[in-house]
């Protein structure tokens, strides 16, 4: 096909020099895509060459290529550390936590909406349920300390004026747990609901005529028919959500954590910004992070195949 | 109880379960735009909840009068808008030619951009090369590192790629070159994608924190963001020296944070609505083919 095309673009009789017709087809092509390849080997790929540094005695003066190898002594130094331990015992507990109290809420509130008959209020709803999707943490940050805060924050005085003791919402680290999964639920619940509605879009409106013939009950049929066209959903985003255990984002612990809680709030990607740009422990940070980059993609590569197994289907 | 009754009643729980939803969504906003309203006094004897108490508007004065915080809003508007031009001109020039499956060695690029979604150097060795390119406290620093995110670029490749191909072909017989096509053909009718991909990347940079804060240390180039989250630390502070019982001195007033804190968030709540029938339909696409 490609050949019938070049001989009509090209009647002149050029058809033999096969080479010089398909480059003078996609030069444009190429001349497009070679930016963002430019762009992809000098910010994605040359931080990778970089990595080298965590089996390096890397201080900033002699740089990457002119400072001295030392094999794996800064691996033996990072799993020596009682902090290491700590962080990763966090990013588990608090991706753990994040699971059990997050994952479900999309779920039941996309089945809710399913539910809903009335046009304009579904869609009223969305649109105030993802909303918080598109908040910076650190806009919610601020929100939360109007909210939690011990003595000005507005359920503390709620707590209070029902008199209920005030309790330290930020400042107790296992108060603050239920800080940081709230922050979860609220950000995450409404926006979680899109892929849920995206599959019940396909549920066969016949099912549903079906039960009503055999007198189903709503509750029922959502028993029925509604949850078990989402199941595929639930597993594969289950799945998933497991295979980045080990993976956690800066922004949300950095935030709404502080010196407090940080026996909680410590994890992972924090730890590799307080050691390596603020500690300058270039070397020990670059471990740390290559350690939780391998781990998460074991992790990644091991859930999607087994996504796969059960359901048919992985994002890989 | 008569089906038609039962109906009744579970529509009525669902509906409200739905609404406490939608509250407990928007209750935290409305609290902030209730404190930043208020006068200092019923915020600190702890009346306001939801209803502004003592009606005020100084604290936007003042935030509106801070040269420093119009600067960071100026300064952070004009980088969303470049980044976001930016990131779309390199996401559509990487994803048009990915799209054509007669492009030799089109497999080792996808595959290429494809191992940066699940492996990253990680921040050190990013600070780094920042460094050496010698962009520490430049705007470059802010914009280039995220310029296509392979999340958003596979996205447009499957929208490209469900455009009828029988429309690009006839234009090429008409010996349209590929950019004409592209330009005359594609992006117009991929016009809802698009606005989809501007919006995440609008959002992601306006919202972007981390890299403010490890490459900007120079006030004239302070994203909103990093200038907010010097607030909110003051707050961490605040709240740390009073569990200790110190006095809560010389501190800024809970009403201007809260203004702040909305003044922060109304640009993106101005802009998502308008958007948000693309972007459902965007992120579909990107979970479904992605």
């Amino acid at each position: 096909m490609t050949k019938a095309k070049a001989t009509y673009l090209n009647p002149t009789g050029e058809i033999n020099n096969r080479r010089s017709s398909y480059m003078k087809r996609y030069w444009q092509l190429y001349a497009l895509l070679s930016l963002p390849i430019i762009y992809f080997l000098i910010f994605r790929y040359g931080p990778m060459y970089g990595v080298q540094i965590a089996f390096k005695d890397f201080n900033l003066f002699q740089g990457i290529n002119g400072s001295e190898w030392i094999g794996l002594d800064a691996f033996r130094e990072v799993f020596a550390m009682n902090d290491f331990y700590t962080t990763l015992r966090n990013t588990f507990m608090l991706n753990l936590l994040d699971l059990i109290v997050s994952f479900p809420a999309p779920i039941i509130l996309a089945i809710m909406l399913y539910e809903i008959r009335s046009g304009w209020f579904k869609k009223f709803s969305q649109t105030i349920l993802y909303i918080p999707h598109f908040i910076s943490w650190v806009i919610i940050g601020g929100i939360v300390y109007q909210l939690f805060g011990t003595q000005s924050g507005m359920i503390n005085e709620v707590l209070t004026s029902m008199g209920f003791e005030a309790v330290p919402f930020l400042t107790e680290k296992n108060s603050w747990l239920i800080t940081y999964l709230f922050t979860g639920v609220w950000q995450s619940a409404g926006w979680g609901t899109i892929l849920y509605l995206a599959a019940l879009t396909g549920v066969n409106k016949e099912l549903f005529e079906a039960a009503d013939v055999d007198g189903a009950t709503r509750l029922k049929k959502i028993w029925h028919i509604t949850l078990p066209s989402i199941k595929p959903t639930i597993i594969t985003l289950l799945i998933l959500n497991l295979g980045k255990m080990v993976s956690i984002g800066f922004d949300r612990p950095y935030i709404i954590g502080n010196t407090a809680v940080r026996e909680y709030s410590d994890v992972l990607s924090t730890f590799v910004y307080r050691i390596g740009l603020e500690a300058g422990q270039y070397t020990l940070a670059t471990v740390v992070g290559l350690f939780q980059a391998v781990v998460g993609l074991v992790f990644i590569v091991g859930s999607n195949y087994i996504s796969k197994k059960v359901t048919g289907d992985g994002i890989l | 109880m008569s089906e038609r009754t039962s109906n009744r009643i579970f529509d009525i729980v669902n509906i409200t379960f739905v609404t406490l939803f939608v509250i407990f969504c928007l209750a935290p906003f409305v609290h902030t735009i209730a404190v930043s309203l208020s006068s200092n006094r019923a915020i600190t004897s702890g009346e306001v909840t939801l209803w502004p108490v003592e009606l005020n508007w100084d604290a936007y004065a003042k935030v509106f009068s801070d040269h420093s915080m119009l600067q960071s809003l100026g300064f952070t508007v004009v980088l969303t808008v470049a980044t976001t031009i930016l990131c779309m001109l390199f996401t559509i020039a990487a994803a048009y030619p990915l799209t054509k499956s007669n492009l030799k060695g089109r497999k080792f690029f996808l595959y290429l951009i494809i191992v940066t979604m699940f492996f990253s150097g990680g921040i050190i060795p990013e600070y780094l090369l920042i460094r050496d390119l010698h962009m520490i406290n430049t705007v470059w620093a802010l914009i280039l590192p995220g310029l296509v995110s392979p999340f958003n670029l596979i996205i447009l490749i499957s929208f490209f790629k469900n455009i009828p191909p029988s429309l690009e072909e006839s234009a090429e017989i008409d010996g349209s070159s590929h950019l004409n096509t592209l330009l005359r053909i594609v992006l117009p009718l991929s016009l809802p994608v698009m606005a989809t991909l501007a919006l995440f990347y609008a959002v992601g940079r306006w919202n972007g924190f981390q890299d403010a804060l490890m490459y900007v240390t120079n006030p004239e180039i302070y994203p909103l963001q990093l200038k907010l989250f010097q607030m909110v630390q003051n707050n961490m502070v605040n709240e740390l020296t009073q569990m200790e019982g110190a006095s809560r001195a010389a501190l800024t007033p809970e009403a201007l944070k809260a203004a702040t804190v909305i003044f922060a968030t109304v640009p993106i709540l101005c802009v998502y609505p308008w958007l948000q029938k693309y972007f459902v339909s965007g992120v579909m696409l990107g979970a479904v083919k992605g």
